[in-house]
């Protein structure tokens, strides 16, 4: 790892500053579990860290049945895996949680941290996509919020300004009858997904249609991707097997997947086709269960 | 301005230290090169292989992937820490008693998983203690017996044999 030099500023307003007068010189580290690894290949040679892990106030999550979920940047993702209000009011993101990685890294790790990494292997991104996000972003000149989906421009890129930071992730309240899922290919339980689906979906309990759905990939291209193909097949319809098969042939098709020693090209295409048919599916039934 | 040494002030197994330090210097590096606290393993330094496992204000964290800078102001406990003078704790007791050591190499690192597991969770069910030590790898293949092994020690100390 090269030499780089090093500040741990104590607050939000003191951190701006910082990475402000650095310009585009300086990198914010969080929990540092990703971007450790890919500083020690030299991939990443920073020439100052800004390191934000103990700024205490970014740490917190907040729940409002009208508002919805509010979670600081900073928040570990053990935090929010053990979290009661996360459990019941959005189990889907302790579930995804549950599999992110192995404990060492859960304890240690940032929500904030990994969505910025911009890996588009990462879990919480396609999971927060289908929960309909947004993220707070705050810099010298004051705050911004946008989709969590436009954030990502390419691999381990994401749309934050030198001098920018994220400080929140906001999860609006799910429509009545909605449910989501998520689930990944792992070889072992806490592996990086080689391939990834999350789904919401929200059903009129009257007739039984689709009336939402929102359907993300991971690890599937240079960005998080998310499959309105795979959702137009269902919006609209009374979901069958069929149907679920058929959104999952949709997400697949627009796929061209880069391959790695994980899996080729043409088997994530076909895994994407499977998890996106399953997840859909526990979706779907999460949906139907809540009467 | 860039190999600038920085302030570190940290407890390990309860001491206190102050020491300067470079900021790319990873937490493993420091306890091992700087405090000769060897016990904790250098294993595949890329947060793959958990031998590097230490406490960190009571949490499982792998000190390959932490910068030293980070643990400042905070409690360390490393595998050197966790025996009471002579007296071994528990969870080694139960590890020597069970036969659940083959080389020893990922030993340290598994203690101190299955160590932030009992400081959380006193009476944890196998399933349980197997996501615990999930991250941390036995070259030999010997999981069962950790497991085993964890288990006796949990029920030991919550009193009974």
């Amino acid at each position: 790892m090269k030499d780089f030099g090093y500040a741990a500023p104590k607050n939000v307003g003191e951190a701006i500053s910082l990475l402000t007068e650095l310009g585009g010189h300086g990198k914010v580290i969080a929990g540092g579990q990703s971007m450790l690894v890919i500083m020690k290949q030299n991939m990443l040679a920073p020439e100052f860290l800004v390191d934000i892990k103990g700024i205490s106030e970014l740490d917190y999550i907040k729940y409002d049945k009208k508002k919805g979920l509010n979670i600081g940047a900073l928040t570990t993702h053990r935090t929010i895996e053990r979290s009661p209000v996360i459990k019941e009011t959005y189990p889907v993101l302790s579930e995804m949680e549950d599999n992110l990685a192995v404990v060492q890294t859960r304890n240690w790790g940032t929500i904030g941290g990994n969505l910025c990494h911009g890996d588009p292997a990462g879990d919480p991104t396609v999971v927060f996509i289908v929960l309909n996000a947004r993220l707070k972003i705050r810099g010298t000149a004051g705050e911004r919020e946008i989709d969590i989906e436009d954030f990502y421009k390419d691999y381990l890129e994401v749309d934050l300004n030198p001098g920018e930071l994220l400080v929140e992730i906001q999860v609006p309240p799910p429509p009545p009858h909605t449910g989501s899922a998520h689930n990944k290919l792992m070889v072992m339980k806490g592996d990086m997904g080689i391939v990834g689906a999350a789904a919401t979906i929200t059903v009129n309990p009257a007739d039984g249609t689709c009336t939402g759905a929102r359907i993300a990939l991971s690890n599937v291209a240079s960005t998080p991707w998310r499959s309105r193909a795979a959702e137009n097949v269902l919006i609209g319809k009374v979901i069958t097997g069929e149907l679920l098969a058929e959104a999952g042939r949709a997400a697949s098709a627009e796929l061209e997947p880069p391959a790695d020693v994980h899996g080729s090209s043409a088997y994530r295409k076909e895994m994407a086709e499977l998890f996106v048919r399953r997840t859909a599916e526990t979706a779907l039934k999460r949906a139907q269960a809540q009467g | 301005m860039n190999d600038e040494l920085k302030e570190l002030r940290f407890s390990v197994n309860g001491k206190p230290y102050e020491l300067k330090v470079k900021p790319k210097a990873l937490l493993l590096d420091v306890l091992r090169k700087e405090l000769k606290l060897t016990g904790t393993r250098t294993g595949c330094e890329v947060s793959a292989c958990g031998a590097c496992t230490v406490n960190l204000d009571g949490m499982a964290v792998r000190a390959c992937s932490i910068l030293a800078l980070q643990a400042n102001g905070r409690e360390v406990v490393t595998i050197e820490g966790v025996a009471d003078g002579d007296k071994l704790h528990p969870i080694q007791e139960a590890m020597v008693a069970h036969g659940a050591i083959e080389c020893g190499f990922c030993t340290s690192g598994m203690v101190m998983s299955a160590r932030a597991l009992l400081l959380e969770n006193p009476k944890p069910t196998r399933e349980d203690i197997r996501r615990a030590v999930q991250g941390n790898m036995c070259a030999d293949s010997g999981y069962v017996k950790y497991i085993e092994a964890v288990e006796i020690a949990a029920k030991k100390m919550q009193g009974g044999e």
